[in-house]
């Protein structure tokens, strides 16, 4: 559309206020964040340059080396039982069985609520004397209860639960989308070749799903590593460093220990973890043709 | 490619049967057994915040020894949580609709006119808000300090609009792109000048979207916690995540308060999810699905 000068300066500020506020409020301070990692600061003290000193210190912390297998069990666990699960729920209601709306919104539901009510609701399900042991104990199975979140050898596998009963929804309904977009008619062909429910599953269906599923793990990898409130809430690293993870390990640097040179190196490594699976989100958000 | 739908799910669609009649009811014996499941740890909650804290001490969950009643909501309320609330709708409305207005200036200008790296620009913007938030945390705490709005509303506010921006614009870029030449052009013949096509012609047709938007991004913005705790310190400032964990503190493992306290922040985004279950649904396939 061509543009005559009063509209000229109004194209350039509709689109410059916003972009201005990501500059200023997203890149600016991402940059800083890279600058303040090669410092040893306080925060109140002088700000020291030491170069890749605070990574070294990193690559050295057995602190870090924790956190970054609890992230990576986190990653692997909680994106498995997700993803798979959101999957099997989304083909099942994506079929339409009886009462499939009211299937849809349970496990929908508990995508309105944030992580911090989530990390509420299940520290008491963990409770000592909470709901999982009362129910295992009202029936009678005393040998199954146990000390869910204050069990160091069982916490981050309790806590991924909890934050798997919050995602799976998110993701059933990912692959919904992707399932509507199935083609109908090859589904239909299958069929009348005779193949069986499993045949289409395997050679029809899923290979469909295959965009819907690389936004799906990108976007629970991403989700994965920057994982912080549910954690935060239920057991802020503990106990013993057991749910310790990159940014629960960041924050208590950060606004702890006020170590803010090495809590930003904490954080630029998140960042490039993450990098990979940014860039092949963004590739498939915005592709070339977009234009 | 036709960019991003802005559908529900339909209600009916063709569907082929499912294996067999015992096999789809196994699957739905399954579905509503684990659906079940699914409802358990919020009715659990529910449960809970009705009960008194003596009568879960002396005879456990499993009975209801001491009467239900709402006193714990009462406590909850008046130990920050009616603050809490407020100071969280004070944070998100205004992030929200301001949001809503520049994410939609920016998608027009960039996906209707030839604006140079139209694309680069896009990606540069959604990149940021594919960035964690932690590398972001220090650096707000500085600026906040450095600006005088350390412990501000106003803090959160902007570290909420800048940090959505990409996502927003990237939206309604999406949408803008699919709608046909002929409204601009015929806006334009009638002498409408940019602003005004923007909020005559295009904000009417990018209401639903913007609902959908809107609601997820309801969501998003209210149920943020690291953006809050690293600029808020007093405890009148506090949203409701931030103020839920300073309860945590107060009450430790007095269940029943802490159950009322979180029922009473989730209202807002439940009643939101129970009202708009079709906007919050076509949200959240935003920009995933193609």
């Amino acid at each position: 559309m061509r543009l005559f000068l009063r509209d000229r300066i109004a194209a350039i500020l509709m689109l410059g206020v916003p972009l201005a506020l990501v500059l200023s409020w997203v890149m600016w301070p991402a940059l800083q964040s890279i600058y303040i990692s090669t410092l040893r600061w306080s925060g109140t003290s002088q700000p020291q340059f030491v170069g890749l000193e605070n990574y070294e210190r990193i690559i050295d912390d057995p602190m870090f080396q924790t956190a970054l297998e609890n992230n990576i069990k986190w990653l692997v666990v909680f994106g498995l039982l997700s993803i798979v699960g959101g999957l099997l729920v989304a083909l099942v209601v994506h079929e339409q069985i009886a009462g499939w709306k009211f299937y849809r919104s349970a496990f929908f539901a508990p995508i309105a609520i944030s992580f911090v009510v989530t990390g509420f609701i299940w520290k008491w399900m963990f409770a000592p004397t909470g709901v999982i042991n009362a129910g295992f104990e009202s029936i009678g199975a005393t040998g199954l209860t146990a000390n869910w979140i204050g069990d160091p050898d069982i916490a981050l596998w309790s806590i991924i639960i909890a934050a798997t009963w919050r995602q799976i929804g998110y993701i059933m309904i990912l692959f919904l989308a992707g399932l509507k977009a199935v083609d109908y008619f090859t589904i239909e062909a299958a069929t009348v070749d005779g193949a069986g429910y499993g045949r289409r599953l395997w050679y029809v269906v899923l290979p469909a799903l295959g965009p819907s599923t690389t936004t799906v793990i990108a976007v629970t990898v991403i989700d994965s590593l920057r994982t912080f409130d549910i954690i935060w809430t239920m057991t802020q690293g503990g106990p013993f460093n057991s749910t310790q993870v990159l940014s629960t390990l960041m924050w208590r640097e950060a606004f702890g220990n006020y170590n803010l040179g090495y809590a930003s190196a904490i954080a630029v490594i998140i960042l490039l973890l993450t990098l990979g699976f940014v860039i092949i989100y963004l590739l498939r958000a915005i592709p070339k043709e977009a234009r | 490619m036709t960019g991003v739908r802005v559908t529900h799910i339909p209600e009916r669609k063709k569907s082929l049967p499912l294996g067999t009649r015992i096999t789809r009811l196994v699957l739905v014996v399954l579905l509503a057994f684990l659906s079940a499941a699914w409802i358990v740890p919020v009715m659990a909650a529910v449960l809970t915040s009705l009960r008194s804290f003596d009568g879960i001490l002396t005879s456990g969950f499993m009975s209801l020894e001491g009467g239900l009643s709402f006193d714990n909501y009462v406590r909850a309320w008046q130990s920050g949580g009616g603050t809490y609330l407020w100071n969280s709708m004070v944070i998100t409305i205004p992030a929200l609709f301001i949001l809503l207005f520049l994410a939609s200036m920016a998608g027009f200008v960039l996906s209707r006119f030839d604006i140079p790296f139209a694309r680069g620009i896009m990606l540069f913007m959604l990149a940021g808000n594919l960035l964690p938030q932690q590398i972001l945390l220090i650096p707000y705490n500085r600026m906040a300090e450095n600006l005088g709005i350390f412990d501000t509303h106003f803090a959160v506010i902007l570290a909420h609009i800048g940090f959505q921006m990409g996502f927003f614009t990237f939206i309604t870029y999406n949408f803008i792109r699919q709608l046909p030449n002929e409204l601009f052009e015929a806006a334009r013949v009638d002498g409408c000048d940019m602003f005004t096509m923007w909020w005559r012609v295009l904000l009417p047709v990018l209401r639903p979207p913007l609902a959908a938007l809107g609601t997820l991004g309801f969501a998003w913005i209210f149920n943020d916690l690291l953006f809050a705790l690293a600029l808020i310190r007093s405890t009148d400032q506090m949203p409701v995540t931030v103020g839920l964990l300073s309860l945590q503190g107060q009450f430790v493992t007095d269940y029943t308060v802490l159950s009322a306290s979180a029922i009473i922040t989730a209202i807002p985004t439940i009643f939101l999810f129970i009202v708009l279950q079709r906007q919050f649904v076509s949200g959240l396939t935003l920009g995933s699905v193609k």
